[in-house]
């Protein structure tokens, strides 16, 4: 088998999706966000509606999310991409508009947002991912840290006498009559990643065809901020992440 | 339809102003004194009619994010709120105002700081024309003094937000906003088609044909050096709306010796102690800034040198006396008149602050 035997388009079983562009990622190694999205991109690739297509983009990790997906985009401010998305689906009905966002912009800071878009059943879907940490500005505490959780502003270790439980911001999204379908996934295995696309292409059709607020969790590990291996990351993730945050869906009415 | 004599409240004026300029979207959160403008939008559901999006938001803070993004799409968007709701939206202003994006943001003014009260003042001067947001920018100010302005106004700010894609701030105060006057309202115009819309607005954000590199909206940018660009080149964008755009009205400017100088309600009080003034044989001025910024300072600076002093009439604690001060570059004495807390005062007490500061010779 030669080299371009191989490279031939009949060939080729996987292929870098045309709207992840070359620009190098600012990701850690081991990190998530890349994996979460290749599948962001592929999905809308295979859905032909990269025309219609409006991401928005959070403060945090995933904050310059534009430069590597080709789609068009709006960068938020903290918390906010809800609100942002909101109205431009109300005032461009027949856009794919998804947001992008992490654990402090989605259930901290934006938790407003978060709740009044997807009470009021509005036509988007909203990636959050979940990796217990601020990544961006040093791995401090996230709303969903662990308990027991070291990080830079919890160095002994979260104690919900001082800093409260860890927010389960998907089951509270679930109970709102605006979500049609609330699911947590993660892309720690390359089956974990298959299903993560499968609920990532089900959020945007449904938000395409009016179906109210789509979620899509992705349990997700940060090497960098959990002083891990990205592999230890991921098996760590496995271990004490889904305990807390088990996946599977949460509510599906489309079904 | 054509145009329409009603009369009505300064907010509902700004309600039937917005349908009837073909305004995309309006989202707001109720406050007292400026409540009118959100309920007369729901009562007469554009929706319906032009196609206009009216959402009631969960917050100041989300219905200043909704305008950031329906403006990054290029369509013609709008919030409103009193005081203490745009001390909210101010991190969502600055974010507008980097994103180059025309808005209009209505603020009718009550009194403050903190919660305050909901009666009227003019104690956000600093707030809208200096920042209040974080970062260099500006934004186009207009004080309207009558229902009428409040109307209009709404089509001044958003032709000045799209021509120089920046966001304009309608600085109304509680008086304005409440009182009921004739207004004649606009005839009705339609509201920009996509193809319009591309073509106005090639940078929106709308979705990415194959034909063209994605348009991404972001006040991110973490090199110093095309951050300062960027900042260079808004401080060009203010240069030359500065240059272009300073609108202000003088009464009885000609032969004055003394100058009042007041904008919004305010004016309207002054104007009406000039006339007792005037009846009295002392020859006094008005010079009502209708720009807040760009202030209207060659004005000043012009009127500063022929008068034996100017008295600035607010209502607040001494604000645009400060823009006042600078133009008139201390030619001549500047003095303050100003009630707080919600107090509108009457012509006598601006006849009476005048007579505390100038003896005119007989």
């Amino acid at each position: 088998m030669t080299r371009d035997y191989i490279k031939k388009p009949e060939n080729i079983v996987a292929a870098k999706p045309r709207l992840l562009n070359d620009n190098t990622m600012h990701y850690c190694p081991g990190c998530s966000h890349g994996v979460v999205h290749k599948i962001i991109a592929q999905v809308i690739e295979e859905m032909g509606v990269e025309d219609k297509t409006i991401g928005i983009a959070p403060v945090g990790c995933a904050v310059m999310a534009y430069n590597y997906i080709d789609v068009d985009w709006i960068e938020a401010a903290h918390g906010r991409a809800p609100a942002i998305a909101t109205a431009v689906n109300r005032l461009n009905p027949d856009r794919l508009v998804f947001t992008y966002q992490g654990d402090g912009d989605f259930a901290a800071i934006g938790t407003a947002e978060s709740i009044h878009a997807a009470n009021r059943g509005e036509n988007i879907a909203i990636i959050f991912i979940n990796n217990a940490i601020y990544g961006m500005t040093g791995g401090q505490m996230a709303p969903t840290t662990l308990e027991g959780m070291k990080t830079a502003t919890t160095p002994y270790g979260r104690r919900v006498d001082l800093n409260g439980y860890p927010i389960k911001i998907s089951d509270i999204l679930a109970m709102l009559d605006g979500t049609c379908y609330v699911t947590r996934q993660a892309v720690h295995t390359p089956a974990a990643v298959k299903k993560a696309k499968k609920a990532i292409r089900q959020a945007f059709e449904n938000a395409l065809a009016h179906r109210g607020t789509s979620v899509v969790e992705i349990v997700a590990t940060c090497s960098s901020g959990w002083k891990m291996t990205p592999a230890k990351a991921n098996e760590w993730m496995a271990q004490h992440m889904t305990e807390k945050y088990p996946l599977g869906d949460l509510k599906n009415t489309v079904e | 339809m054509e145009e329409e004599i009603r009369l009505m409240k300064g907010n509902e004026a700004v309600a039937h102003a917005a349908i009837r300029y073909g305004v995309d979207g309006y989202f707001g959160y109720p406050i007292t004194p400026q409540s009118e403008i959100l309920e007369t939008l729901e009562e007469l559901m554009p929706w319906d009619t032009t196609g206009m999006v009216v959402l009631q938001a969960e917050s100041e803070v989300a219905a200043i994010n909704m305008v950031y993004g329906g403006a990054s799409t290029g369509k013609a968007v709008m919030t409103s709120s009193s005081s203490p709701g745009i001390s909210l939206k101010m991190e969502g202003i600055s974010y507008v105002a980097a994103g180059e994006l025309p808005a209009l943001i209505i603020n009718c003014m009550r009194g403050g700081p903190g919660l305050g009260t909901i009666q009227p003042s003019q104690a956000d001067y600093f707030q809208a024309t200096k920042g209040g947001g974080h970062g260099d920018y500006r934004l186009i100010v207009l004080a309207p003094a009558t229902v009428q302005e409040m109307a209009d106004f709404v089509g001044l700010g958003f032709d000045l937000a799209f021509k120089y894609r920046n966001p304009v701030m309608m600085l109304a105060d509680g008086v304005v906003g409440q009182m009921m006057e004739k207004v004649v309202l606009p005839p009705y115009r339609p509201r920009r088609t996509a193809e319009q819309i591309a073509e106005q607005c090639p940078w929106a954000v709308t979705g990415k044909p194959a034909t063209r590199k994605p348009n991404v909206l972001t006040t991110l940018e973490l090199d110093p050096v095309l951050m300062e660009k960027h900042n260079d080149d808004l401080q060009e964008k203010y240069r030359i709306i500065s240059e272009n755009e300073v609108r202000y009205q003088e009464y009885y400017t000609d032969d004055c010796e003394y100058l009042i100088m007041a904008f919004g309600s305010v004016a309207r009080i002054c104007l009406k102690a000039i006339e007792e003034l005037r009846k009295e044989g002392v020859k006094v001025g008005l010079l009502r800034p209708i720009t807040l910024w760009p202030f209207p300072s060659d004005a000043v600076e012009r009127l500063a040198s022929k008068v034996k002093g100017i008295i600035v009439a607010e209502l607040n604690a001494g604000q645009m006396i400060e823009d006042v001060m600078l133009a008139s570059k201390n030619v001549t004495p500047v003095y303050h008149f100003g009630r707080t807390g919600g107090i509108v005062p009457d012509p006598q007490e601006v006849i009476d602050s005048f007579y505390n500061y100038f003896t005119p010779e007989p």
